[in-house]
């Protein structure tokens, strides 16, 4: 018993200190030179752009959702006009970002899990390896940096797409103007609420991308690992997501709430 | 099929002493866990020469190979590969190594997101730097002509056979003009005609890149077209050498049961 612990500790360390080597060697590639922009490209259109539909479509029902919830309670409380505010905080503070983040854990970092997982199966990683080529820097560097980047703007997609759907169910029962709907969620916003949640994004991407890449890159040699690279990515970017979520609201709570 | 084709181009590497030796291996070790994979290895490959190790599937012909280029670390033992000891390089020395150094998978293992030409061109732009793009596709035409598969250049990896993703990993090996060939099972999973077209190409490639090689395989038809010289391997050590003619004479039992098929 008090063996099988330490073997599982000594595992789970080994696994930490790998994770700081990959993520040394991701660091040091940033800067090698030959950065692989095209690739980079690639990954952004098929990072960002593919997901566009996925985010805009869950961030418009949490929306649309969240009004329906809330409307009753703000109405027993006689605070009906406080409804786009309460969205508008609750969607671009938190909501937004942490539903976006989580779609991406789902289609990306298991998309890269696999990817890379297969390409390591089928001996693609290790042939890139043994021609002298860099595959950290083609494969790792670019995805990392792409969800990094790509995280975010979808993030900002999605609020916007979310208020939109929190407007359209506003209007099933009340009549409330584009505009003023637009005006009174803005101006229920401050610096104070866009830029903690643009910038725990941006460690949401980094997150996504990581544990997507590491997860595929360590992968065994197996047709079923490839599974088990996906699966374990999703499951572990979705538990940074949550972790990096709390320890941003911390932080932002002493920054500006105090 | 271009083996029957004439030798044109031949590439413009210096001359080397025929008995130079590229590789040097004496005493390798190489055990994972418990299970002791390489007991007592010992070789060399000299300058053109094709050397095939032979032996059953499971016994680490692989393993040796795969030191050879860095991917794994011999537990004990001295292997040089041009001189230079393998365990001491640096990754950037292993990375210069690893350019003079062509590696045929068993898989092929073809970039299966890119097209026939962009898996050629990636060592071209990533390993040489190549910038100037008519030179770039001058050199991916003729190496896919050399393997006889021009008309696949804009085909995905999906869609070749299994003969032709080992032609193509071939080419895309040779376009970098190694010095040192390693084939891991170049004929394993092809039908008995697609093998024997796959080990003419390798002669014929050998004879025309002036590569030494070494060819891990358990397909005696490839070993008896390609070898100058067979190392017979059992239980993690080489048990007999020599050519296919004095090897099929030998007294040895077990040597003489790999040939038993083909005999």
């Amino acid at each position: 018993m008090a063996e099988q612990a330490i073997t599982g500790w000594r595992k789970w360390m080994m696994g930490i200190g790998e994770q700081c080597v990959f993520f040394g060697r991701f660091f040091r590639n940033i800067f090698a030179g030959g950065f692989e922009w095209s690739e980079f490209v690639r990954q952004c259109y098929e990072i960002g752009y593919r997901s566009m539909m996925l985010v805009g479509i869950t961030t418009f029902i949490m929306g649309f959702v969240l009004i329906l919830q809330l409307r009753p309670s703000l109405v027993a409380l006689g605070a009906e006009s406080m409804l786009p505010k309460t969205l508008a905080v609750s969607f671009i503070r938190e909501m937004g970002p942490v539903i976006t983040a989580i779609i991406c854990a789902g289609k990306i970092a298991s998309s890269i899990g696999a990817e890379l997982g297969s390409m390591k199966v089928s001996e693609q990683i290790d042939a890139m390896e043994v021609s002298g080529a860099n595959p950290i820097q083609y494969l790792v560097v670019t995805r990392i940096l792409a969800t990094t980047l790509m995280v975010p703007l979808l993030s900002v997609i999605g609020d916007v797409i979310g208020l939109f759907g929190g407007f359209l169910a506003l209007n099933i029962t009340d009549a409330i103007s584009f505009s003023l709907y637009f005006n009174k969620c803005i101006g229920s916003l401050d610096f104070s609420d866009f830029l903690p949640a643009l910038v725990k994004t941006i460690f949401f991407g980094f997150a996504i991308g990581f544990v997507g890449c590491y997860k595929g890159y360590h992968s065994n040699k197996g047709t079923e690992s490839v599974g088990i690279a996906a699966n374990s990515a999703v499951v572990t970017a979705s538990l940074w997501i949550f972790v990096i979520d709390a320890i941003a609201v911390q932080i932002t709570s002493i920054l500006f709430y105090r | 099929m271009t083996v029957e084709k004439e030798i044109n181009g031949i590439n413009k590497k210096p001359q080397k002493p025929k008995d130079e030796v590229v590789i040097h291996a004496s005493g390798l070790k190489k055990a994972f866990g418990e299970k002791e994979v390489l007991k007592n290895i010992t070789f060399d490959l000299k300058r053109g020469e094709n050397m095939v190790v032979l032996g059953k599937s499971g016994e680490g012909k692989s393993v040796t190979i795969q030191c050879v280029v860095g991917m794994l670390k011999p537990d004990e033992g001295d292997l040089k590969v041009f001189g230079e000891d393998v365990a001491d390089m640096s990754d950037e020395e292993l990375k210069q190594l690893r350019i003079k150094i062509g590696f045929l998978f068993q898989s092929g293992a073809l970039y299966d997101s890119m097209t026939v030409r962009e898996n050629l061109e990636f060592p071209l732009t990533r390993v040489l730097r190549l910038k100037d793009q008519a030179e770039i596709d001058k050199k991916v035409e003729e190496v896919l002509d050399n393997v006889g598969l021009l008309e696949a250049i804009d085909k995905m990896p999906s869609d070749l056979s299994g003969g032709m993703r080992k032609r193509v990993g071939l080419a895309r090996t040779l376009i970098v003009n190694p010095e040192i060939m390693l084939y891991d099972e170049p004929t394993t999973g092809l039908d008995p005609i697609t093998s024997r077209e796959i080990s003419e190409l390798i002669l014929h490639m050998q004879k025309k890149y002036k590569t030494s090689s070494i060819i891990i395989t358990h397909d005696l038809e490839c070993a008896r077209i390609t070898a100058d010289r067979i190392v017979i391997m059992n239980d993690g050590e080489y048990i007999a050498e020599g050519t296919w003619k004095e090897l099929q004479k030998s007294d040895n039992e077990l040597v003489r049961s790999f040939f038993n098929e083909t005999t």
